[in-house]
Formats: structure tokens, sequence, C-alpha cells
């Protein structure tokens, strides 16, 4: 038998269930994990040891007893540090919050708890989640699982980095601009951003209301969907399947312009072999447009600075040197944003949803990649793509940020890594309201294009 | 207020603040919103309401 380490929650749950993996020997493992691989990544801000531990103990106590809770009961699951875990501090990776202890747990955080998942502890993550590369944290910057000299991805890349190496099975993220999918696509693991509003963003450090996502991060689609419906407060028993849809019938758009305008050579081949491969087992794919795609980065950008400087305009004045140098440059730089253009941004976010809402008629899910490039090296300010150097930001946040402003579900999953080994994430956009939908078709897809 | 005035104004404002390195940021900020003031759907100003939408 594997690692139970190397296994999804899917593979654990009926073994848990039976009694023949115990949740507390499970619950060690992922803490040795931790001690042999969180000094060097930094993937963790606090471990919730002694916690984890009694939940553990717990579950399996009430498993001898015939209580069994479901999927999640004693999977080891971490938390990113924005969302509140009672008695613990809640720093959203910066200074200014280093004094916070959380008095109640977030909706999600609670949720969880009643499916029966172990927390081991609260992940690394940009400084409030305002950036794409998890190296300005108030608590040191967090490096790749696969190449250190690199960046995870961010901002939910502590999460990230758990799920891939085995200090939590799961994770639970925050996503803005593509933070949940973007680490997921750099570290090899699988991303969910579910409709807005869908899972509780209660007691969750804000960066933009109207564009924060809340959402698991996993080791697959399916683990994916258990943590999804857990979040949601519909916790699936343990042994139930996600059914993928029939691959014959499937209508994909891809997005060929503008997603593959400025893009790695190496991550541009991954993503359209796996185009391919869902051609050739029956898919029938076709190019879709957005036409003002061109201007989302523009959108985006004053939504997310006017939003994220009115939270941040008490502590910007009373503890300025508390942030990192950048993100507090970067939530200055919303102080200054007019009105007038807020109010452009706000009619061009709902341009975007129609033009997205057109792009999936008559079709299943939305093709793209969900990062242009692999993960960059820590401290790169640009990359070198195909049409030549990209600011780091503007590569990262590209082809994310799109369904953070359409509100529709998108997930990210890996695919074939490039020639070095770095990972690569092909995302798909699902209809409103359809998640659930979109989450079946993802299975699908992921096994189809685990076969070449 | 033409955005050439706008980014006088604020670059000035970060000066006399003392925020290092902001003046050069604004500069981006002032190209993204010049493109969003390009941007076409400025001029339908009478565009479906958004309440309308949501409920579409």
């Amino acid at each position: 038998m594997s690692d139970v380490l190397d296994q999804t929650i899917a593979d654990l749950g009926p073994q848990v269930a039976r009694g023949s993996v115990k949740a507390e020997a499970l619950v060690e493992r992922c803490l040795e994990r931790v001690a042999a691989r969180n000094p060097s990544l930094n993937a963790f801000i606090t471990v919730t040891a002694d916690e984890a531990l009694a939940a553990a103990r717990q579950a399996d106590a009430e498993i001898a007893a015939g209580r069994h809770r479901g999927a999640l009961h004693g999977m080891p699951v971490s938390l990113k540090d924005l969302i509140d875990q009672a008695g613990t501090p809640t720093t959203a990776g910066s200074r200014v919050r280093r004094d916070h202890r959380a008095d109640r747990d977030a909706t999600v955080t609670t949720r969880l708890r009643d499916a029966g998942a172990a927390l081991i502890g609260k992940t690394n993550l940009h400084e409030f989640a305002f950036g794409t590369t998890t190296e300005d944290s108030g608590f040191g910057l967090a490096r790749h699982p696969i190449d250190p000299a690199r960046s995870p991805g961010g901002s939910s890349g502590g999460s990230a980095i758990a799920v891939r190496t085995g200090m939590s099975l799961a994770s639970v993220g925050t996503d803005t601009g593509g933070s949940i999918r973007i680490p997921a696509a750099a570290c090899g693991v699988v991303g969910l951003k579910a409709c807005h509003g869908e899972i509780s963003a209660d007691r969750v450090v804000p960066l933009s209301r109207q564009l924060d996502h809340v959402g698991p991060l996993a080791r697959s689609v399916t683990d994916a969907w258990l943590m999804y419906e857990a979040m949601r407060g519909e916790p699936r028993r343990c042994g139930e399947q996600l059914e993928g849809v029939p691959v014959r019938g499937l209508r994909l758009g891809l997005l060929r312009a503008y997603a593959f305008d400025r893009i790695d050579a190496d991550v541009e081949a991954s993503v359209l072999e796996a185009v391919e491969r869902l051609r050739r087992a029956g898919a029938e794919i076709d190019e879709v447009r957005l036409p003002h795609a061109p201007d989302i980065a523009a959108i985006y950008l004053h939504l997310v600075l006017s939003d994220a400087a009115a939270y941040h305009t008490p502590t910007l004045d009373s503890r300025p040197g508390d942030y990192t140098p950048n993100v507090r440059l970067r939530l200055e730089m919303g102080r200054y944003v007019m009105a007038e253009d807020y109010v452009r941004a706000g009619l061009g976010k709902r341009v975007i949803r129609r033009e997205v809402e057109a792009a999936l008629d008559g079709r299943h899910g939305l093709l793209l990649p969900t990062l242009a490039i692999p993960a960059p090296p820590l401290g790169a300010a640009t990359v070198r793509i195909t049409q030549g150097d990209e600011p780091v930001r503007t590569a990262m946040l590209r082809l994310t940020q799109i369904f953070n402003l359409s509100g529709h579900p998108a997930i990210s999953l890996p695919c074939d890594p490039t020639p070095a080994g770095l990972p690569v994430g092909l995302q798909i956009a699902g209809r409103r309201d359809g998640t659930l939908a979109l989450l079946r078709l993802a299975r699908t897809v992921e096994s189809v294009i685990a076969h070449a | 207020m033409t955005l050439d005035q706008w980014l006088a104004d604020a670059k000035a404002d970060a000066e006399r603040r003392g925020v290092e390195g902001l003046p050069a940021l604004l500069e981006t900020l002032a190209a993204a919103t010049a493109a969003l003031r390009a941007a076409d759907w400025n001029d339908v100003a009478d565009g479906p309401s958004p309440v309308d939408e949501e409920s579409a």
C-alpha cells in the first residue's frame, strides 16, 4: 500500500471509517511532514498540533462507537491564515495583525469542524492576500515544494505547498483575482473557486468583498468536491463518488485569443496537449472570444485597489511600518483612485460578466490555462515569455481574474508538467450557479487528460 | 479633472506624504485609468441597470 500521505481524502476515507487507518496516526504523519519540510518551505504560520490531535482522537472514538460523520471525518485540513479559527491568531500574513486572536470560528471553519476535519494549522500567504507569489509575507516568504528557488504562487501559497507535500490533505484558500487557482497551478494541485457568494466569507479578512471567494485546494477533483460540499454545510458520506459526465457530447469553448496571446511556450504546449486529448476522447471544442478581455486588468485593478484601500485606511495611517513595503505601496495606490473611475470599472465588470455568459452559451465549459507561466523564480520582477518580458504579477493574474469579475465558477487542475518538471494548470470555467456541474465536468477532464 | 492633472496632483501628494516609491506606481495606475476611460462601454450610459441584470 502506498504511503498514506500520498493518498487522497477519497482514498483514505473508507480506511478511516473501517478503522484500518486511525485518524490520530494520519494527523501524526502530517505533523511529522510539517516538522520535516516546513522549516525550509515556510508553508505554515501557526501549527495547531494539539487541537488537530484532539480532533483526530475524538474522530477515532466516534467512529469506533459507530458515529461516522462523513468523508472528512478525521482528515487533516489546513486553513489559509486569513480565516478565523477560534483561539488562534488570524495574521493575514501581516505584522499589522500579529496580536490578533480569533474569538470564534469563521463559518467555513465551523462547517469543517462539524464534518469532522482535524484542523492542523494556519497557512502562509501573500500579506492580506494582496499578491500572487507569497513572497511579501510578514512571516517570511514561502518556497515552491519542487524548486525552492521559485515561488509557490499566491496568495494562498502555503495552502498549495501543504497539500502538495502532505502537510495537510486539503486546505481552504481564498481567491480574489486567482489566489486559489494560481498556487494550485504552480504547485500541481487542484484549486476551486465556486460561484461568488456560494461559500461563506464570514470572518474571513477581506481584500475586496465583491471579488473575494473562499474555496478548497485539494489533491484531486473528487477531494475538492468533498471539501466544497462540507464548506457549504452539505458534507458527503464516506465512499460517495463524484460522477463525471460522458466526454462524448461535451461542448467546450477554448479561449484561444487573449489566453494564449502572452504565454510561456511550455505552458502553451501542455495546455494544448490536454485540449487535444479531450478532442480525441470525443469532446467538441471550438474557439470563443471575450471582446473586452484586453480591458480586464484595468477593470480589476480599479476595483481591488479601491476596496482594499477602504478596508486598510485606519492601519495604513496608524501602522504603516508594519506592512511589507510592496503591499503597503499597492494599498496606498488605491487611495488615489477617483470615484468616477471606480464606477467605470463597475460597469466594465458587468460587461465582462455578460461576455463570459455569451461564451458559455451552448457550451458546458470554457478551457484556458490557469497561469500563463510556470512558477516564477523568487525575486523576479519580470519573466520571459514567447512574446518578450512580462511583469510577474501581470502574467500571474491575467487568466484567473476574468472569473472573479464575472463571478463564474472556475477550477484549476494539473496537466502535463513542463520539460523542467514544473507543474502546469488547465483552467475550466463553468456556468453561473453551476459549480457542481463544473466539478463533474472537471472529474471527466481529469480522467481524460491523465492518459496520453 | 483631466488624467494629467490628477496624476500631477496625486504624485505631489504622495511626495508630500513621503511615501517613497508611490509616485512611480501612480504612473502605472494612470495608464490603467486611461485604458478604462477609453473603453467603449462608457459611451452607453443608458445601458441595462444592474438590478435588471441581476434578475435576468
